[in-house]
């Protein structure tokens, strides 16, 4: 089954850099890990380790306060502190500060699970759910929430191999280097959803990774691997439901609602790695880019290292970055403090130079051309969303569906004016999101 | 380390672009015109020439001269000026004084285009609303013909003395239906196509229009919808409705290479600013050029259409982007109905 999904662009890819490179652990191991209490959608944890606790990798150190999914300790020593420290996604963090004492003492719990194959569905998703894994794409849901929610309702599983934003190769040499284990969770998966089939979806940029993946699939495993044509932003969940089943997701709905499961090849090793190795989510592949970086290369790290320690890692800078950002340049969060960490989510330190981060500060004039509204994958007509966002029209806005905006970019890279559209619709969501709480909470004090 | 973050830049996603900028494409427009008008240069002698660099030159200065006069930030590196004076001196005769063509520059770009706002802000195409205005205030002059061809080339300074002739599309031929009179005058089809006809500076080689056309395709700054809805209709209703007894398909190839259809759907159809922007609306916009193009061929005073055509559908544009938008992401037929189920439960509960 083949279809498309309308809309995306195709940015320069510039994967060169690093696709050829194998995952190699640091160098130097960090001398200090800073470890977010939020690494995940939901609410924070609940750090359970004082200062002065001395801790093992994969020691559990955050609790679940709510929806969300616990917090290991990423390198052996001792707690230095527990407060708050700058946080990638802005602002500070509860953080568990663990010094290194270059000893990786791994925790007494992790050990290799003999008894695989007995192993329940409800089994394998409390082994999730311990192991602290939450989606590695990015927006970081905690998996097994997913999984659960999942089960008896979906009828299709999807893994994203796509890949799509530039400069990123984390997830590529992930296929290549440990297919097995993506494989393996990927039955995991299925196995803990009760169903037979899922489909893993590869962008045709990586066709040495489909290659690999294929010789390495077992007959009669079930799953199938598909190329997709590279196409940003195809690794978009309800982009790669729609490219793969030809199914879309309602407005403001989840990929359940149509029976559809996705999750990252990245996921699928950490569920391969937990359920057989019952290792927790402590170290995650990273690539280390982009035009100011001395050595580009990818790195498996542990969580909590330090954007300056990685940068250090990788060579330092070759010239002074005009931004530095955690994800890729379509969607990734500029980083103003090097001390961050890398959290569980991170699948890319990129920092441009001037030329790369072509972004005019001055906006031109909309000139109408209707790329916009070619390039958008959610059928919007950007044009029209930034007009009445300018004239702070927001039923208008409203109207045009600006709630369906997933902030890919793709209109924006687009823009032969250079307008800063995604930013407008930020702002226009933000501004409609307040209207409706006053809205709701008027509605609350009348009743 | 405190110097280095004070140096680093945070802004909104994304952060970058693509290198194809307003200029760019402006440019790519311009390179698209440059085969027409060696075609020009090649039937109506260096005057065509002469004539297209001045209405360039005209159309950027009164862009300069009226955005100083306004305190308003220069635009001319955009080359949309540019764009509008090749344009706008291609949809002219060569025969038509200079200055004639400066007025309708100074039309175009002070009245459509900036006193609207500028770029991106004009409901009209600019060179066709100059090309209308020059058509309203020096009818002869517009409508004067040469033949094409080095012999009667038009003098450099005065076009007085020219041999003129009469257009295929003229009253002397096929709007009076008289497409046989036209193939006797000796203009068989491969005229027709590489433009050995009368008729404007820019639209008469079908075939370098053409050329034109797809590379503005092939390099993205158009998409064929537009194009291909607009000269598609032509096509059909020309083939269906023959004039005069003729044979259709010969009419109706000649309707299509005759005037100004091509560089009025390759170029002028597809200006940005007054067209749609939804592929959708891109195609009605297109067949209803079409339609406008043919009514005023056959009924209407005038022998050509297809400038009226487009200044028609222009205003229209903004009407069909309201109309023809996109299907919204995930709205399923099913999922629309329950909606609409939904309201009208809400509205009936309200009312009672």
């Amino acid at each position: 089954m083949s279809h498309k999904f309308y809309g995306g662009v195709h940015p320069a890819e510039h994967k060169e850099a690093t696709e050829r490179k194998p995952v190699v652990p640091l160098e130097e191991a960090p001398a200090q890990v800073v470890i977010p209490m939020s690494m995940h959608v939901g609410a924070p944890c609940k750090p359970i380790v004082a200062v002065g606790d001395g801790v093992k990798v994969g020691q559990k150190i955050g609790e679940i306060a709510g929806l969300g999914a616990p917090i290991h300790a990423s390198v052996s020593g001792k707690v230095v502190a527990v407060e708050p420290r700058p946080h990638p996604g802005g602002g500070k963090m509860m953080s568990v500060v663990i010094e290194n004492d270059f000893q990786d003492t791994p925790c007494e719990s992790i050990r290799h699970r003999e008894d695989v194959d007995a192993l329940t569905s409800q089994e394998i998703i409390d082994i999730v759910k311990e192991a602290g894994i939450t989606g590695m794409g990015g927006a970081g849901f905690p998996t097994h929430v997913k999984l659960s929610g999942a089960v008896g309702k979906v009828d299709a599983i999807l893994i994203n191999g796509a890949e799509c934003e530039p400069y990123i190769t984390a997830d590529h040499r992930l296929m290549l280097e440990r297919g097995e284990a993506v494989l393996g969770g990927v039955s995991f998966i299925m196995k803990a959803l009760g169903l037979k089939e899922a489909t893993i979806g590869i962008e045709g940029n990586k066709l040495d990774a489909v290659e690999h993946l294929k010789s390495l699939l077992p007959s009669g495993s079930g799953i199938h691997i598909e190329t997709l044509k590279t196409r940003y932003p195809q690794g978009a969940e309800k982009q790669l439901i729609q490219r793969i089943t030809g199914r879309q997701v309602p407005p403001g709905g989840l990929p359940a609602d149509v029976g559809c499961c996705v999750f990252n090849v990245g996921t699928a090793a950490a569920i391969y790695d937990a359920v057989t190795e019952c290792k927790p989510l402590t170290h995650r592949n990273v690539t280390i880019t982009g035009g100011a970086i001395s050595r580009p290369m990818n790195v498996n790290a542990p969580i909590g290292t330090p954007i300056e320690h990685l940068i250090k890692m990788a060579g330092g800078f070759k010239t002074q970055p005009q931004r530095l950002l955690m994800g890729g340049p379509m969607m990734g969060n500029p980083q103003y403090d090097l001390t961050s960490p890398m959290m569980k989510g991170t699948n890319c330190i990129l920092a441009l130079t001037k030329e790369e981060a072509a972004i005019e500060d001055d906006a031109q004039t909309c000139i109408r051309c209707g790329k916009c509204v070619n390039a958008c994958p959610m059928h919007l007509m950007p044009l029209y969303m930034r007009l009445y966002s300018m004239k702070r029209d927001w039923d208008k806005v409203q109207e045009y569906n600006v709630m369906d905006c997933m902030e890919c970019g793709s209109c924006n890279y687009i823009c032969p004016a250079r307008i800063h559209l995604v930013q407008t619709f930020r702002m226009a969501k933000f501004e409609i999101r307040g209207l409706q709480a006053k809205q709701k909470a008027k509605e609350a004090a009348k009743a | 380390m405190s110097e280095e973050k004070k140096l680093l830049g945070v802004a909104s996603s994304p952060h970058v672009s693509s290198p194809t900028g307003t200029r760019s494409l402006m440019l790519d427009v311009l390179i698209a015109l440059l085969p027409a008008l060696c075609a020009a240069v090649y039937f109506f002698g260096p005057r065509a020439l002469i004539a297209t660099v001045i209405s360039v030159v005209a159309c950027e200065f009164f862009e300069w001269g009226y955005r100083k006069l306004l305190h308003k930030p220069q635009s001319n590196g955009d080359l949309s000026a540019a764009v509008t004076g090749v344009l706008l001196a291609f949809v002219c005769p060569v025969t038509l004084p200079y200055w004639t063509l400066v007025i309708g520059d100074l039309f175009a770009i002070v009245v459509v285009k900036q006193l609207f706002g500028g770029l991106g802000k004009n409901f009209l195409n600019p060179a066709l609303a100059g090309r209308a205005f020059l058509m309203l205030s020096y009818p002869v002059a517009m409508t004067t013909w040469v033949k094409p061809g080095s012999e009667n080339w038009a003098g450099l300074v005065s076009a007085a003395d020219a041999v003129t002739g009469a257009t295929p599309l003229s009253v002397d031929y096929m709007h009076s239906g008289n497409l046989q009179g036209l193939i006797d005058s000796g203009v068989d089809l491969a005229d027709m196509f590489i433009g050995n006809v009368g008729g404007c500076i820019g639209e008469v080689s079908a075939v370098l229009l053409l050329i034109g056309g797809l590379y503005l395709i092939f390099r993205g700054v158009i998409k064929p919808h537009i194009p291909v809805a607009f000269i598609g209709t032509v096509a059909v209703l020309t083939f269906l409705f023959p004039q005069g007894g003729s044979d259709r398909l010969t009419w109706m190839l000649y309707e299509l290479l005759g005037g100004g259809l091509f560089l009025g759907a390759f170029f002028m159809a597809t200006d940005y600013v007054t067209s749609p922007t939804s592929s959708l609306g891109e195609v009605i916009f297109g067949i209803g050029c079409g339609l406008l193009t043919v009514f005023i061929r056959y009924f209407g005073g005038y022998p050509e259409g297809v400038s009226y055509a487009i200044l028609i559908m222009n205003v229209c544009a903004w009407l069909i982007d309201q109309v023809c938008r996109p299907s919204r992401f995930g709205m399923t037929k099913e999922l629309k109905e329950k909606l609409k189920a939904a309201k009208k439960a809400a509205k009936e509960g309200s009312a009672s």
